[in-house]
């Protein structure tokens, strides 16, 4: 039954147009059945990542445990900084193919790889699932004191294309170039993705942010692409925006945006800042997508690393990602159980992590959430 | 003749900018379009009252048809800026897609203009959400993102290159702890993001890495674009100086400036080798254009960075103060800063204000 309703919901998302473009997403709607274990367990691939990662992810998983969470980790170390101990890509992405669910720490990208590498372990691991949007609810939290107030806005991000091609040489001594690829397929495959959000969780409006004044053909594809998408959804409001007068916009009144769509590294950008608004790194969830699976990791990716050890992170971005992933899997209950006690202990301001203002660590702030289940 | 004007120009510079202070020093005034001549006017207004020792020159940038065919700038134009060395610049309207580069840009290649200087800070009487920001973004403004190399490899797949370089990078990279030192910053934060374009955000940062070196009085810091992102709405004040590519910069500045109030209030400065061009970042406001509504905040602080350039702080100091105490006052505020009072009114209360101090 839970499948059942599992896979609608699934269909209903991505499905809820009848046009051309949805052959993009040929093989959307597929049996689940591999990511249900026979004792009713779910099973999960989880990174925990470099940094703060490993703390925060037991922070998931002893309140997984308080709360008797039916879920079944699939733990495995994947890292760029230290190859030595990381697992083998294609065994992490191989288990998250199957899984279909993963929960995920920040990995950490040095300036230089070991080999020379251009690209880097997140890119590999997002290409090699063709995990192509992320998205970012980023939203107030009860309790939270920040200069804004009332933030909900939706980042929808092109990841696998971009900035992020890793595409770049040096043509003669002193002089690089580095490219940034832009197509037509991957622009309107995101573009689609962020109205059928929209519509299915019932936003009123899209903003494509560009910067198609500047770049005309590489950011003006993209507008392009999104301009198309957009009059199939006569019923979303459309809108398009300058990135720099965005962030602009962002920081003076955030309450304008609903779901915003852009490239890659304007996402990146918008991430983070949006981030700031409602109180940094460590309270923003975040999921990136594929038409096959999902990957639940913190919004504002910043591996902490000057924490580690330290025990003063802040559990709660990983948390909510936690809690996604049980609403994703068809687990609402649990996943609003630990939501609600992470609300309370909030809106209580009395056990709250350094970056909130409080003094507690992250042991004692996971243990509070633990005691406020109910 | 001209040669020998340009070779004094020269000359005098070397010498020692303060030398300015003694003689009129011409400057070309482009005064732009929509609110544009009449901010420039209340500049002029303000500068005359200081007693500044400026004689403008007043040019039209509007595209003519070139001998090529293309739309440019008049040629009259450029020989003022190149002539002068120093220009000030109101809003141009850039019109979309009719064939020519945007003024904008054309003026920027003109005259070699690749560094572009952001002071953002907060003014007291304009409250925004943020009351500590100073922040100084300098952009690395001739190459980056927006070098204009794009082009269609198949349909559908479009290819735009960002070019770095070793020169221009390490040009803005020295500039920048050139303004920290000159202007008594301490630190200088490099904003890249070399974990993901490593070779080319790499270049830029092992530039600065080194221009670091010869300063060694400034401190430098690296820093990931997404983290200043992120740090800077929540705590602007752990910032001093940032230098970065044209994109990086393109955004932060802009940002920046959304944190202290919008471009209506931070001033713009163009350094290049040619010559140096201030100007007000904001649009053309057409809406209000002719009413006396404008705010000439922007470019009468720009007209404030130049005199600084120029070496006469004096006038400078005595005109920037008189700015902020009016906004301080809040008594003739314009529209956008949620105030009644004319372009006008504003002008004529600073011109007020600079009259009892300079005698």
């Amino acid at each position: 039954m839970a499948l059942l309703a599992r896979n609608i919901c699934k269909a209903l998302s991505q499905a809820t147009q009848k046009n051309t473009v949805r052959a993009l997403h040929v093989g959307t709607i597929r049996q689940q059945e591999s990511s249900v274990e026979q004792e009713g367990k779910l099973k999960c691939t989880l990174i925990p990542g470099d940094g703060v990662g490993p703390e925060l992810v037991v922070a998931v998983q002893n309140v997984f445990k308080a709360a008797d969470v039916p879920v079944e980790f699939e733990p495995y170390f994947l890292s760029e900084v230290n190859p030595t101990l990381s697992a083998p890509l294609d065994q992490v992405s191989n288990s998250i193919a199957r899984n279909r669910v993963c929960l995920k720490g920040i990995l950490a990208t040095p300036d230089h790889s070991m080999t020379g590498e251009l690209q880097t372990l997140n890119m590999k691991l997002r290409k090699s699932l063709d995990l192509y949007s992320n998205v970012v609810h980023v939203k107030s939290l009860p309790g939270i004191r920040s200069r804004h107030q009332n933030v909900d806005c939706v980042i929808i991000r092109e990841q696998t294309e971009g900035e992020y091609s890793a595409l770049e040489h040096e043509s003669v001594k002193g002089v690089v170039e580095c490219l940034k690829i832009v197509t037509a397929t991957k622009s309107q495959r995101i573009a689609k993705f962020a109205f059928d959000y929209a519509v299915k969780n019932n936003r009123k409006k899209v903003t494509c942010v560009h910067k198609a004044n500047i770049m005309k053909l590489g950011d003006g594809l993209f507008l392009k692409s999104c301009q198309e998408i957009a009059k199939m959804y006569p019923r979303v409001t459309f809108e398009t925006m300058i990135v720099d007068n965005c962030t602009m916009q962002m920081v003076s009144n955030p309450h304008q945006f609903d779901v915003m769509v852009m490239p890659n590294l304007y996402g990146n950008i918008v991430d983070n800042l949006a981030s700031g608004l409602v109180g940094g790194a460590g309270v923003v969830a975040g999921a990136s997508y594929s038409a096959e699976c999902v990957v639940f990791e913190p919004g504002a990716r910043h591996t902490y690393s000057e924490a580690v050890g330290k025990n003063v992170a802040n559990p709660t971005a990983m948390l909510l990602c936690a809690v996604k992933l049980l609403n994703h899997a068809n687990l609402k209950r649990y996943g609003e159980q630990i939501r609600e006690a992470l609300n309370r202990v909030l809106n209580d301001g009395k056990v709250l992590t350094k970056d909130l203002g409080g003094q507690s660590s992250t042991t004692e702030f996971t243990a509070a959430v633990i005691n406020s289940l109910r | 003749m001209a040669a020998q004007w340009i070779r004094t120009a020269i000359s005098s510079k070397i010498t020692g900018a303060r030398l300015y202070s003694s003689k009129v020093h011409k400057c070309t005034l482009i005064p732009g379009d929509g609110i544009g001549p009449e901010i420039s006017i209340a500049v002029q207004k303000i500068f005359d009252a200081a007693k500044v020792p400026i004689e403008w020159e007043s040019v039209d940038v509007t595209p003519v048809k070139g001998p090529d065919g293309r739309f440019g700038i008049p040629q009259a134009a450029i020989d003022s800026v190149n002539r002068n060395k120093i220009g000030l610049k109101g809003p141009l309207m850039t019109p979309i897609g009719k064939g020519h580069r945007s003024l904008n840009l054309a003026l920027r290649k003109e005259f070699n203009l690749y560094a572009n200087v952001r002071p953002c800070l907060s003014l007291e009487g304009y409250k925004t959400l943020y009351d500590n920001v100073d922040v100084v973004t300098i952009r690395e403004n001739t190459e980056g993102e927006y070098s204009g190399i794009e082009h269609e490899i198949v349909e559908g797949v479009v290819q735009s290159i960002k070019l770095i370089t070793e020169e221009a990078s390490r040009r803005v990279a020295e500039f920048a702890f050139q303004y920290a030192t000159d202007n008594n910053r301490k630190k200088v934060t490099a904003v890249h993001k070399a974990n993901i374009m490593r070779m080319s955000d790499g270049l830029f940062l092992r530039c600065c890495r080194e221009a670091a070196q010869k300063f060694p009085s400034v401190k430098f810091e690296e820093r990931y674009l997404d983290t200043v992102c992120l740090n800077m709405v929540q705590d602007p004040s752990q910032y001093d100086v940032l230098v970065m590519p044209n994109l990086y910069g393109d955004i932060l500045s802009d940002m920046c400036a959304g944190l202290v109030g919008g471009l209506g209030l931070t001033p713009s400065g163009n350094i290049g080798l040619n010559g140096a061009l201030f100007e007000s970042v904001h649009g053309t406001a057409p809406d209000i254009a002719g009413q006396d509504k404008a705010n000439p905040t922007a470019l009468l602080l720009s007209a404030v960075m130049m005199l600084k350039y120029m070496g006469l702080s004096s006038h400078a100091k005595i005109i920037e103060q008189s700015a902020y105490d009016t906004i301080k006052e809040a008594k003739y505020l314009t529209g956008d800063l949620g105030g009644t009072a004319k372009c006008s009114e504003y002008t004529g209360e600073i011109c007020k204000k600079i009259a009892a101090q300079v005698k």
